[in-house]
């Protein structure tokens, strides 16, 4: 009965006794849930377009995050000697975006060609191969130690009733949101856009509308080359641009089995369902347990739900064919 | 017609009124007939009649979601693949469905795998290996070998099948049915793709197989020729439904059938 | 001698299926053994066993458990670390729960315990395959490494949350605890792994292997010709959890002697042990240790190059590792994915018809 008490009934109490921290918790979630959403954008962009499940999604944003820093402080690459102009912010996220899509090319050409019709689960540990490769690349280029990221974006807090809101968050969500629908235009209303959809359905399709497949990779790439940029300068404005970068990235993975692995609004809203239900899970019933379950509490949620619902929320129904 | 449909007491298996859906695709609707024991039965029809649709009913992979399946004796509304398969029902593939990383002969030798002895393979019996395991794998090796030498597949038995040319593969996984010794064999185009010698081969096997062992078979086909050669009755599918059932003969006169594959491009 | 089949007719099927089927690679097993069992010893030092020979036979044994999983089953795990943990405290939990029982005995049910855990985390193999089981495993890593974090029954209560091996005899001679003598230890570790592997070995070449590549190769059809895939996938998820758990228990026990669970066998533990399959071969037992010894002796070999020899910086040495790693692993998976074993089949097949290539 106790039991039941503490872990059923006090945590609800509280949450209605006190609704300004309530809300605060879930603020904080969304806010984390964006971030998992971008990343999770990216997987999903990918696996779409190249059936390939791109592990290092996560590392290609600490990547751009890295390349971004060193731009700014006029770093010299491989030497950490800081002796180059140092760039204002727009020209650098510019150039970081050419990188980004230089590194599409380069793994288009050096990883996916030579794969191609190899199975699922081989192109998938290449990713892992991949993962590693760009992770001690950026910090051979940049250095590792822990670096302050600042593009501009305001800080600072107000407070709306008791709830304290901060600044920087909101901005963070507003980006997110713009860049959500810029690539919705893109691909809705761009010939470009629209082939890409077309090979996602169906790759005989694709070839038809013109467009080689390798071209299409590459867009693809870069285009996921540009969320994880996005998703590297928030991140890395908030907690310095550092290697957890790419580990936190990892939960993405969870958000993509709650959202379905083919679906843009399922990478956003599973994202954000995982943000907040990890901070309200950590906060509420973090403290009988000594807390930390935010490390697994997304994975085991992901776990549970892929026993109910294989193909996600919003994700295609799995078929098979002999 | 009516008449060979009602001698259900020699059937080895009959399926009565299946319909089966995918979502808004029927791909068999209301679909009847019956195979005798010993027979070789073809079944015919158009690209997408609902011909593999069929065989995956037959051996539980697809549910229907009307009619029943009788299969010696017992009626089921679907079957399960392990159930079919114990119950001696084996198949191929239209796209060749082998184990591709595993040799010629470990292909063949899994087609065994229901008739090995459970305690002599088990965990502890198979990680000490000598002793039962071992007698139990040479035992099935023996069986496997003559099935082996009656396809003619000697030099490529250790081979690792996914190397082999289209035509031979074809063989090893009628091999690989084979080796389960079963009582009704389905076998999903097993021509297609093959050039003149080798149809050739393949038809003497099937013939062989039916002959010798008395194995029933269930056979799609789209070479007109070898169905009239081979099978003792046609049934005919298109969209989905049956249009004719009856010896090659009758079959090849029947209006519908003659107006289903003038009416479809090939 | 030439190296070739010919002349060397089989007569039985059992020669046929033997492990070995070409004399000279008996002779080549002999002449392995005697290395590792008299040459090794004779000549090794302290550092070669404790920082190479143990290790490698270790991160072998878990390597050959995830080759079972993912190599021959196809199904793909980022959890080895993970279960590695429950290997090692289990191990912890028994020795000093049963202060009695016998150290083998402890080794084995460590892994029987791991087992059960891996049987576990397979349920949702029910339905799901590839990457999503890929998920399934990340949970099973992040969440064992917290509950043995946060759980202080699993550390006895100690304050420094680290479970530290007592000292344990095998016939007599010390092979845990700070007195146990680092060859003693290595030839535990020899004879225990090698029992183990062999046990793999055949459970690979018999009925149970086959299911295994049946259900890796083309699961539909094997369901259709009579395999149970679920079954099949959860008795190589026991089996191979039994192996890795066996292996962190000899991490903890044999080899490391105290460790902090989370930290000793965290995620990327799970990577370095999937990349040894993947370096070594995946689906071959010998690749495993090929890709052990690899992986257990390139860093050394780099750090001491570029550090010792070029005059890098330690982080830069480590940097260039992952990338080398990284790269390598990309390398293989192209080129060839049954990995060093397999380029070193190609070369006897080479050689096997050589000098007349056609
Ligand atoms: N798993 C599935 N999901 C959805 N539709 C399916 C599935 N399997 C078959 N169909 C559909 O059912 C219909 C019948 O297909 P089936 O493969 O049985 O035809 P078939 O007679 O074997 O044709 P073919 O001669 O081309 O092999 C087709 O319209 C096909 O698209
Ligand atoms: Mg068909």
């Amino acid at each position: 009965m106790e039991f039941l008490n503490l872990v059923l009934v006090a945590p609800i109490v509280d949450m209605i006794e006190y609704p300004s921290f309530f809300i605060e918790v879930v603020f904080g979630g969304l806010m984390s849930g964006v971030m998992y959403s971008l990343v999770a954008l990216g997987f999903v962009l990918i696996f779409k377009a190249s059936g390939v499940f791109n592990f290092s999604q996560g590392v290609f944003a600490l990547f751009a995050a890295l390349t971004l820093v060193g731009l700014m402080t006029g770093t010299v690459p491989f030497t950490l000697n800081k002796s180059l102009p140092e760039l204002p912010a727009w020209v650098a996220i510019i150039l970081t975006f050419i990188v980004m899509i230089g590194l599409a090319i380069a793994v288009e050409r050096i990883v996916l060609r030579p794969l191609v019709n190899q199975d699922h689960i081989i192109m998938f540990m290449s990713t892992i191969g991949l993962a590693f490769v760009l992770e001690g690349l950026g910090d051979t280029i940049w250095g590792s130690e822990v670096k302050a990221l600042d593009v501009g974006i305001p800080t600072g807090n107000f407070l709306i009733g008791e709830i304290q809101i901060q600044i920087f968050d909101l901005w963070a969500a507003g980006i997110a949101a713009f860049l959500v629908v810029v690539l919705a235009v893109f691909f809705q209303y761009t010939r470009t856009g629209r082939a890409l959809r077309a090979v996602a359905d169906d790759h005989q399709a694709a070839l038809s509308v013109g467009i080689p497949l390798k071209n299409i990779w590459i867009i693809v790439w870069s285009v996921a080359g540009l969320v994880a940029l996005v998703a590297g300068i928030m991140w890395g404005s908030k907690s310095g641009v550092q290697f957890s970068l790419s580990l936190i990235a990892l939960k993405a993975l969870p958000v993509l089995i709650l959202g379905g692995f083919t679906s843009v609004p399922g990478a956003i809203v599973g994202g954000l369902i995982i943000g907040v239900g990890e901070k309200v899970a950590e906060v509420y019933w973090g403290p009988l347990v000594d807390g930390a379950i935010e490390n697994w509490f997304a994975y085991v949620l992901a776990l549970v739900f892929l026993l109910f619902r294989p193909q996600g929320l919003f994700g295609d129904k799995i078929i098979e064919r002999v | 017609m009516a008449l060979s449909e009602q001698s259900i007491p020699e059937a080895i298996l009959s399926v009565e009124n299946i319909t089966l859906s995918f979502g808004a695709v029927r791909a068999i609707r209301d679909v009847s007939f019956d195979i005798k024991k010993g027979e070789i039965r073809a079944i015919i029809g158009p690209n997408g009649a609902g011909k593999t649709s069929m065989l995956n009913v037959i051996n539980g992979f697809y549910h229907p979601q009307q009619g029943q399946i009788l299969f010696r004796g017992m009626v089921r509304k679907r079957m399960r693949p392990h159930e079919a398969a114990g119950g001696g029902i084996a198949r191929t593939f239209q796209n060749v469905a082998l184990f591709k990383g595993m040799s010629t002969l470990d292909n063949i030798m899994t087609g065994r795998n229901l008739k090995m002895n459970k305690w002599n393979v088990s965990l502890l019996a198979a990680m000490f290996y000598y002793g039962p395991t071992q007698k139990e794998e040479i035992l099935h090796r023996q069986f496997v070998e003559k099935i082996i030498s009656f396809l003619e597949i000697e030099a490529i038995r250790k081979t690792p099948v996914g190397r082999l040319p289209y035509g031979l593969q074809k063989r090893v996984e009628l091999g690989r049915a084979l080796a389960a010794e079963p009582d009704l064999l389905l076998l999903d185009e097993p021509m297609a793709g093959m050039n003149l010698e080798e149809k050739e081969d393949m038809c003497r096997f099937i013939l062989d197989v039916n002959a010798e062992f008395g194995t029933t078979i269930a056979l799609i086909e789209h070479d007109m020729g070898v169905v009239m050669d081979l099978s003792d009755r046609v049934v005919v599918l298109d969209h989905g439904e049956k249009i004719a059932d009856g010896t090659p003969a009758e079959v090849k006169a029947n209006q519908n059938v003659i107006d289903a594959y003038l009416g479809v491009a090939h | 001698m030439l190296y070739r089949e010919s002349g060397q007719f089989k007569t039985s099927y059992s020669a046929d299926q033997a492990i070995f089927p070409i004399r000279q690679d008996n002779w080549a097993m002999v002449v392995f053994l005697l290395v590792a069992f008299i040459a090794v010893p004779y000549f090794g030092t302290e550092y070669f066993f404790q920082a190479i020979m143990i290790p490698v036979l270790i991160f072998a044994l878990a390597a050959t458990g995830l080759n079972i999983l993912t190599g021959y089953c196809g199904q793909l795990s980022l959890g080895t670390g993970g279960f590695m943990a429950v290997g090692a405290v289990a191990c912890y939990k028994l020795t000093t729960g049963f202060p009695e029982m016998n150290f083998v005995l402890v080794l084995l049910l460590s892994g029987i315990i791991t087992a059960g855990v891996g049987l576990l985390f397979g349920i949702p193999s029910l339905r799901i395959k590839g990457f999503y089981l890929a998920v399934a495993t990340l949970a099973a890593q992040f969440f064992l490494s917290w509950l043995f974090n946060k759980v202080a029954w699993f550390q006895n209560y100690t304050p420094s949350g680290t479970i530290t091996m007592p000292p344990r005899e095998v016939f007599g001679i010390a092979v845990t605890g700070a007195n146990a003598d680092a060859m003693d230890r290595y030839l535990f570790c020899l004879v225990f792994v090698l029992i183990l592997a062999m046990a793999a070995k055949n459970l690979v070449r018999g009925p149970i292997g086959r299911s295994w590549m049946a259900i890796r190769d083309m699961d539909i059809a094997a369901e259709l010709i009579g395999f149970r895939p679920f079954q099949t996938k959860l008795m190589a998820f026991s089996v191979s959890s039994f192996y890795v758990g066996v292996a962190g228990a000899m991490a903890l026990s044999l080899w490391l002697g105290s460790v902090e669970t989370a930290e000793a066998f965290d995620i990327n533990v799970s990577f370095q042990v999937l990349f040894i399959i993947i370096i070594g071969g995946l689906g071959s037992m010998m690749g495993s240790f090929v890709g052990a010894a690899f992986i257990i002796l390139m860093p050394i070999v780099l750090t001491n190059v570029m550090v010792g020899a070029l005059g890098m910086q330690a982080v830069t040495a480590k940097h260039f590792e992952f990338m080398f790693f990284g790269g390598l692993i990309i390398f293989f998976l192209i080129v060839e994915p049954h990995g060093i074993a397999r380029l070193w089949q190609i070369a006897k097949e080479k050689l096997r018809i050589w000098p007349f290539p056609h």
